[in-house]
């Protein structure tokens, strides 16, 4: 597997092995917790399992700062938790109720949380996060918060064309935006080589000029590090970089699907490399944890899970009068959106708003204007001739001001001169 | 006070919505250096610098998408579409994600999505859309397409300020075409609230963006008729001044309406079902439609002179509705 970048060897605490160890457990624990009401008809839509894809969603979100910002995709539930969003949330998500972050108006990973854990919200069209999280990368910069923007993209979801929109842009403005694309090998039933002519989709980081690696998505040391390094050389300026991490699906698009189309033999293959078992093997094996530590651990997880399920089985579905409500903000009583400056605003405001650039682009004009007053524009300009421009003038001193929101009468104002070509449109460009 | 421009008044509203607040920031193609394909953004770069007014690659889907994050933030971006047909390439972006942000998970995104609209210039099938109704099914957008340089600046300062997306149509055959003397100070016009442009009462025509100034000069040979025609100005298709149109109807008992959308969905349409539904024993005639023919938008002058209403068929239209 060759790495597109040298990753430098990092040691972990103890704390940060049994976290991630942790998170893994509960990603795995939450979903299998779901299987079980899925199967007891109390999950209200689809379900779509990260099984054996755990080491990806923590071991990428949890090298981020609280102050960092993540968009999940479907399958990164263990993103949400290791940013800190209770089990109960997405129980209470899938189970369409109305204690749910939505209150039931979507389900699944669909929610976000804008103001405390900074999580947008998933959306089912593949590619359209890339570009979002870019902007929130630009804002960030902007407000001067030196935040990390990461989302996460499938081997099938690479293919769109908002995937590239969003990394070009992301690289021509050097955001620092982080994004995890996950090979699981299949895109619903049509296998990774059937869409992509690439050994590597990291490759495709070439064609932006940015930086990529490429990791065992099993192994979630090697996941933690690799995010760990892009994270903090996306947060030092080096603009956007792709992680291409390789793992495998390991059951259907979605609980639906049986998955019949995967070859047995590669199957076998990945369920003998599933993330936990390996990673458990190594810790055991560097003695951070003993059996003792993994029965506390199972306890704890048990008793947390039985809480927050038994939370949401008991919360009310949303009341009908819901549906209607809610299309609009209605103003500064419903959100006040005021932003977080980490920077002196006054240098944003005239006069002394021409700041200089935070990077600059070799021959791109000096942040300068080139036009000129009346210049020129596409279509809508008609050339005067004087007499044009007299009958204006004249025109212009004889319409007094008017007032447009009390005086019902024809008050557009409209220069008469001017506008009297509208009859003849046909003949407009002169 | 001196008589300015359709485009001027934008270029207004955009400068003084920077300078008087920093979360207002620009991005889209060649609104930077350039000053915009139509000059809307001049001068903005030199005046807010680089991280405020942002040249982008052509890629419309990751303007709105980056816009979008922006807002998340606190930000209140302001996204040119070069040409308003391209916003065709965002569609998604638009209706899935932003529009239903707030709905879905309490994620408001108060940006101003704008651009160039409509024909007359002989742009082409390609440069000349007027895409309103593309959106206007969509919960969650707010819809704005101003007919004077008052309401031009008026409008798109409240659709800054606004807390939702907002489409903001800029007809371009108005940009340099009208002139109109505006105050000085700081005004907004409110979304949502459509204005009676001529008082009438034989029959209400509402209408809206360069047609509004068409069915105003139809208004005045109708008049030389006998025929006092209301005109209305929509402003804001959405959501749509229900009060003022039913008042009007009301009065007039008789509804025209002129738009330069082709017909066959267009909001004439909706606005007949309202009127059924709300006005129905008010109305003593059909509700008569002038619109674009069905077809895309053609090139040749003689051709996209055929497509396109005029006062002319207005006027004939009007009249036959008089008769009722």
């Amino acid at each position: 597997m060759p790495a597109t970048e040298t990753r430098a060897k990092t040691r972990l605490s103890r704390q940060q092995y049994l976290d991630l160890y942790y998170y893994m457990r509960l990603n795995r624990e939450v979903e299998e917790t779901m299987t079980k009401l899925f199967r007891q008809n109390k999950i209200v839509g689809g379900l779509y399992s990260s099984l054996g894809q755990e080491a990806i969603s923590v071991g990428t979100a949890y090298a981020l700062e609280k102050r960092d910002w993540i968009a999940p995709m479907i399958r990164n539930i263990g993103a949400l938790l290791v940013k800190g969003v209770p089990p109960r949330d997405i129980f209470t998500q899938h189970m369409a109720k109305y204690t749910s972050p939505t209150k039931g108006k979507d389900g699944t990973s669909h929610f976000g949380d804008l103001d405390n854990l900074h999580i947008i919200s998933p959306i089912s069209m593949l590619g359209d996060l890339i570009p979002v999280m870019t902007g929130v990368a630009m804002a960030g910069r902007y407000l001067g918060q030196k935040i990390v923007a990461m989302t996460w993209i499938g081997d099938g979801g690479s293919s769109t064309g908002v995937f590239h929109e969003g990394l070009n842009l992301a690289a021509s403005q050097k955001a620092a935006l982080v994004l995890i694309l996950e090979n699981n090998l299949w895109a619903y039933s049509t296998p990774v080589r059937r869409q992509v002519p690439l050994e590597n989709l990291a490759d495709r980081a070439k064609a932006y000029g940015i930086s990529s690696y490429i990791v065992d998505g099993n192994d979630a040391v090697a996941v933690y590090t690799t995010a760990k390094e892009a994270v903090e050389r996306a947060r030092a300026g080096e603009g956007p970089i792709l992680i291409e991490a390789k793992t495998f699906r390991r059951r259907g698009h979605a609980q639906h699907d049986p998955a019949e189309y995967v070859p047995q033999e590669q199957r076998e293959f990945w369920e003998k490399r599933d993330p936990i078992t390996l990673y458990e093997k190594f810790l055991m094996d560097e003695k951070l944890l003993d059996a003792k530590g993994k029965k506390e651990m199972e306890d704890k997880l048990a008793a947390l899970l039985d809480k927050e399920r038994e939370f949401a089985e008991h919360s009310p579905m949303p009341p009908p009068e819901l549906a209607s409500e809610g299309v609009y903000c209605t103003g500064p009583e419903c959100h006040d959106l005021q932003p977080r400056w980490e920077r002196d605003v006054t240098e944003l405001l005239p006069p002394k708003s021409s700041v200089e650039p935070v990077w600059t682009v070799e021959g791109f004009g000096r942040g300068k204007s080139s036009s000129r007053e009346n210049a020129p524009i596409h279509f809508g300009d008609t050339p005067q001739t004087s007499e044009q421009v007299e009958a204006e003038k004249s025109a212009a001193r004889a319409s007094a001001p008017v007032k447009r929101e009390t005086k019902p009468a024809a008050k557009a104002a409209v220069e008469k001169k001017a506008f009297a070509k509208s009859t003849a449109r046909g003949k407009a460009r002169s | 006070m001196a008589a300015i421009t359709f485009l001027e008044a934008i270029k207004q509203a955009l400068f003084e919505e920077m300078a008087a607040d920093p979360r207002v920031v620009l991005i889209g193609e060649d609104v930077g250096v350039y000053g915009g394909a139509f000059k809307t953004s001049e001068g903005l770069l030199e005046k807010f610098g680089w991280e405020r007014v942002v040249d982008t690659p052509i890629s419309e889907s990751a303007i709105i998408g980056a816009a979008c994050g922006m807002s998340y933030l606190g930000l209140r971006p302001v996204a040119e579409m070069q040409f308003i047909d391209f916003i065709a390439c965002c569609f998604n972006q638009l209706t899935n994600f932003v529009a239903k942000g707030h709905y879905l998970w309490n994620a408001p995104a108060p940006i101003v999505v704008r651009g160039p609209s409509g024909g007359g210039v002989h742009g082409g099938p390609f440069h000349s859309a007027n895409p309103e109704m593309y959106f206007l099914h969509t919960p969650g957008l707010k819809i704005v397409y101003p007919s004077t340089p008052y309401d031009a600046k008026g409008l798109l300062k409240a659709s800054i300020r606004d807390n939702n997306p907002v489409l903001f149509f800029e007809h371009k055959f108005l940009y340099r075409r009208i002139k109109e003397e505006i105050p000085s100070d700081d005004y907004i016009v409110p979304l949502g609230k459509a204005v009676v442009r001529r008082e009438g009462k034989h029959l209400t025509i509402l209408s809206y963006a360069a047609m509004m100034h068409t069915s105003l000069e139809a208004a005045a040979a109708l008049a030389k008729e006998g025929i006092e025609a209301e005109v209305i100005d929509l402003r804001t298709l959405l959501p749509l001044d229900e009060e003022t149109m039913l008042q009007s109807v009301k009065k007039t008992n008789k509804c025209l309406v002129v738009h330069e959308d082709t017909k066959t969905g267009g909001i004439a349409g909706e606005i007949a079902a309202i009127l059924a539904e709300k006005a129905f024993h008010d109305m003593d005639g059909p509700l008569v439609r002038v619109t674009s023919l069905d077809t895309p938008v053609p090139y040749a002058p003689t051709l996209e002179e055929a497509f396109l209403p005029n006062a002319k068929k207005v006027f004939a239209a009007a009249k036959e509705l008089a008769r009722f």
